[in-house]
């Protein structure tokens, strides 16, 4: 029998995601952190990286986190997110069916990091895969949140020629990294 | 017809960008679109669809209400108005006030509808649109050509001359990187933007949210980075509870461009902090623009149910040749032509709404249920009521309506046409007329009726009876249709009787908007069909049997004649199209074909009114088989062959280019024989064989099954 997770993965590589899954937090940020570093994220203008904060970040040393990748950094202004190579948070919800996911996104750091750099790295709990829009839209709460986003795979168009082109306005890579046990790491 | 409109026809016709780009694109969106809705039931989706948004339609002044008062307490600004001055004028004070010089904007059909571009760039402001598609139709200074890819009719080579142009020299037409410099000229126009307007595709009165969707992402950033926040949302973009978001978001990425969901949606239920912490102006206007009053309107109330998804346009047989631009205004193809009526004007319909060929085939696809070909009819009707009829037509309709002078002209057309027609065609037409011999050939008028055949028949007298309504084509050009009929009917027990007060079904009139016309023919053939005690009413023509069965009733019901209404539904339950019958004579054995027959392939072409309107396609298949045949299915087996009545003598030049589509795939198939139910496609079909000296022949489904039974 196909897994839920199973479905989700194929759903999403079939829009151009990326999709990893980690059995623990710290497994999830040795992946983060060899990403950054191999995508050339560096202390200077169009190399940064920006997180937004997460539930994720809990128990984790930014400081540290940041002196181990220079160019990271958790102060999301629009300048900086405009000037970074890659964007990262995490999101609330994942829905199998159409690989998408979902975030309350009243946060305005939480929009930049996902619009602005070229690459984002989205980070989800496992626990948080839910099979289809009937179910997601039990969860979300609009009454509760003025911004709520929807993610399915990276930005695209394909207004010229209908020639499918990744990378218009927004990112043109999502990595999506699911985190099993989001417990731990210091 | 203007010459200008005309000429504007046959400029996208000659244009083989656009046609190659759209033909290509409406072949691969059936397949595509088909494999988006995968394991979803898309007739319970749309039913879902065309019930709240049919909902919210009624409720249009409630719903706003809710709305303001929901999205108000939680601190958007709302301004309702009717008047699209209005909305201009209220955008753009609150520029000035802001003291914006700047505005981005993602996609938003209804700014487009009240021409806000041109209004704020005179007032000084710069305005960008930065959907890619839109803004290289903006730089290019033209309009869109498809709601959903609105650049779908320039080349890349275009695109990088309109780069070049307008913003950089030396562009190159490599897509990858033509859509980079967009990425990278917009971006700077997003971070400095003062103001960001969008449009909307569903709000929620519920709970006072706007939903947006995208796939460049380019509406979270206008709704992210710029201070002022301003959404266009006409009133039809409401609905009344959260889970309506549902249904509409399953079908309209999967209708739209066959995704299973775009790149980005975005639930605004208020304003959000900006990136300087102070929290951002969100303006929200519910914009009228004549929609009240078309919800009031019982006819077109239902034309609300739109979800702007574009299928009709995507599988319309006329706009793959035609495009979107000869529709003169910014909202097109089928659905187009109808708010072009309402929220422009309806005489800007006049001259568009002759383009529906009436193949009903947007209807399969549309996730909101609307009968776009009726509306488009109705808007004939109200316009033929506003303009009169022309001199010419009423010379026709007088002709028609009277039942002897029609028939006698007929007569005397059939001896007139002998020097032109050899072997039952007609090739070659004189003057004016030769368009409509220019594609196809024509059938030569029968020498002798069907009507005067029946004088002579000898049929055995059975008790059970039918009445044969032959139609005008059956009658005077296809005679052997009728006796084919009437051959297999005795066969299976059943007497035919030809009622001779039998007149034309009306259909043509009807389809001209001249519905007062229709409705003499109506009860003219009401009279003389239920004169008879008969079973069945039988018909080999579905657009005859559409106007038996359910025409009548609905022209009357237009015309408010209902006392007619009893008889046409008297007759209604009689009519039944001649498949259908056959095949129930086959199952309850009163029929037999020939025993172990190998009759080898055949293709079969699904004629528009049956399939859709009678929602018969199985019969005449299972008949061909039982009968020995070998289905050999063509690609687009449904697809309209550009006859469409007298449409193929108005537009020729757009009916010549669907039939020669229609012939590649019946040749496709390598059958050499192509069978049909209705007489008008085997005029067009073996017209255009015959034109073409293709060996393959064109049947009627009654011809080709009287010669294997038993």
């Amino acid at each position: 029998m196909t897994s839920i997770f199973d479905i989700f993965k194929l759903r999403a590589e079939a829009v151009s995601a990326e999709v990893q899954r980690f059995p623990h937090k710290k497994a999830a940020l040795n992946f983060i952190v060899d990403y950054l570093k191999q995508a050339g994220v560096a202390d200077s203008p169009q190399a940064y990286a920006v997180w937004a904060d997460c539930p994720f970040l809990r128990g984790i040393n930014r400081d540290q986190l940041s002196e181990r990748v220079p160019g990271l950094s958790f102060e999301v202004t629009r300048e900086r997110a405009a000037d970074s190579k890659v964007g990262i948070s995490q999101l609330d919800w994942a829905m199998a069916n159409t690989g998408s996911l979902i975030q309350d996104a009243a946060p305005v750091d939480r929009r930049l990091v996902s619009t602005l750099p070229n690459i984002h790295i989205a980070i989800v709990e496992t626990s948080r895969l839910l099979p289809d829009m009937t179910a997601v839209f039990s969860k979300i709460r609009p009454e509760q949140t003025n911004y709520i986003s929807f993610i399915t795979g990276p930005s695209r168009t394909a207004d010229i020629e209908r020639v499918l082109t990744i990378g218009v306005h927004g990112p043109e890579k999502l990595i999506i990294v699911f985190v099993d046990d989001m417990a731990g790491v210091n | 017809m203007r010459k200008e409109f005309r000429d504007s026809i046959n400029t996208a016709l000659h244009n083989p960008n656009l046609t190659g780009a759209l033909g290509r694109f409406s072949e691969a969106y059936r397949t595509s679109r088909e494999k988006a809705y995968e394991g979803v039931d898309f007739e319970a989706v749309r039913t879902q669809i065309a019930e709240r948004k049919g909902y919210a339609a009624s409720h249009l002044d409630e719903l706003a209400e809710r709305f303001t008062q929901q999205a108000e307490a939680r601190g958007a600004k709302v301004f309702r108005t009717d008047d699209p001055a209005k909305v201009r004028e209220y955008i753009l004070e609150l520029a000035q006030q802001n003291g914006v010089k700047s505005v981005v904007k993602s996609k938003s059909m209804a700014s487009e509808e009240i021409h806000l571009n041109p209004y704020l760039e005179k007032a000084g402001i710069e305005v960008r649109e930065t959907d890619l598609g839109e803004w290289i139709v903006q730089l290019a200074k033209q309009t869109p050509s498809h709601m959903v890819m609105p650049a779908i009719h320039m080349t890349k080579e275009e695109v990088a001359d309109v780069f070049s142009q307008e913003v950089e020299v030396g562009q190159t037409p490599d897509i990858p990187k033509l859509v980079k410099f967009a990425r990278g000229k917009l971006r700077t126009r997003f971070l400095s933007a003062g103001m960001g307007v969008t449009g909307a595709n569903i709000a929620v009165a519920e709970t006072g949210s706007l939903v947006i969707i995208t796939n460049e992402g380019n509406a979270r950033l206008v709704t992210t980075l710029p201070k002022i926040h301003v959404a266009i949302v006409g009133i039809e973009k409401l609905m009344s509870e959260f889970a309506d978001v549902v249904p509409v978001l399953t079908a309209l990425p999967r209708s739209a461009t066959a995704q299973l969901l775009t790149s980005y949606v975005s639930i605004i239920s208020g304003p959000v902090p900006n990136t300087d912490g102070t929290p951002k102006q969100l303006h929200i206007i519910l914009m009228d623009n004549r929609r009240t009053e078309m919800s009031q309107d019982p006819k077109f109330k239902q034309a609300l149910q739109c979800i702007r998804c574009a299928s009709c346009l995507n599988v319309c047989p006329v706009f793959r040749l035609v495009g979107g631009h000869v529709f003169g205004k910014i909202y097109t193809g089928g659905i187009g032509t109808i708010l072009t009526a309402w929220f422009d004007a309806l005489k800007s319909s006049d001259e568009i709404q002759g383009l529906c060929i009436q193949c009903g085939n947007c209807t399969q696809f549309c996730p909101g249920k609307i009968d776009i070909p009726g509306l488009i009819l109705e808007l004939r009707r109200r316009i033929a009521v506003e303009k009169g009829q022309t001199v010419a037509q009423k010379a026709i309709f007088s002709v028609v309506n009277n039942r002897r002078l029609f028939h006698s002209m007929l007569r005397t057309a059939s001896l007139a046409q002998k020097p032109l027609a050899k072997d039952g065609f007609i090739r070659h037409l004189p003057f004016f007329l030769s368009d409509m011999t220019e594609f196809r050939s024509l059938p030569a008028i029968a020498d002798v009726p069907l009507r005067d055949k029946f004088k002579a028949n000898t049929q055995t007298a059975h008790k059970e009876k039918a009445a044969f309504y032959s139609g005008c084509l059956i009658d005077f050009a296809y005679p052997e249709m009728g006796e084919a009929v009437v051959k297999i009917l005795n066969k299976a027990g059943i007497e035919v009787i030809f009622p001779e007060g039998q007149t034309c079904c009306g259909a043509p009139a009807r389809f001209s908007g001249a519905y007062e016309v229709a409705a003499q023919n109506a009860s003219d053939n009401i009279n003389a069909l239920l004169e008879q005690d008969v079973e069945y009413v039988i018909s080999a023509c579905p657009t005859c049997t559409v106007a038996l069965k359910h025409d009548f009733i609905s022209t009357f019901e237009s015309l408010g004649q209902t006392d007619s209404l009893p008889g046409a539904r008297a007759l209604a339950a009689k009519v039944v199209d001649f498949s259908t019958l056959v095949k129930k004579l086959v199952d309850e054995g009163r029929l037999t074909f020939r025993e172990g027959q190998q009759l080898g392939k055949v293709t079969y072409h699904d004629s528009c009114h049956l399939k859709r309107t009678l929602n018969v396609s199985q019969q005449p298949r299972e008949l061909l088989t039982k009968a020995g045949f070998e289905i050999s299915e063509m690609y687009e087996a449904d697809m309209c062959c550009g006859m469409g009545g007298s449409y193929s003598l108005k537009l020729p030049e757009i009916s010549a280019p669907i039939l020669e589509r229609k012939l590649k795939n019946i040749k496709e198939t390598g059958a050499p024989l192509v069978v049909m139910d209705c007489p008008g496609c085997v005029m067009q079909i073996r017209g255009g064989l015959d034109k073409n000296g293709a060996e393959i022949k064109a049947e009627h489904t009654a011809q080709r099954l009287a010669e294997e039974l038993e």
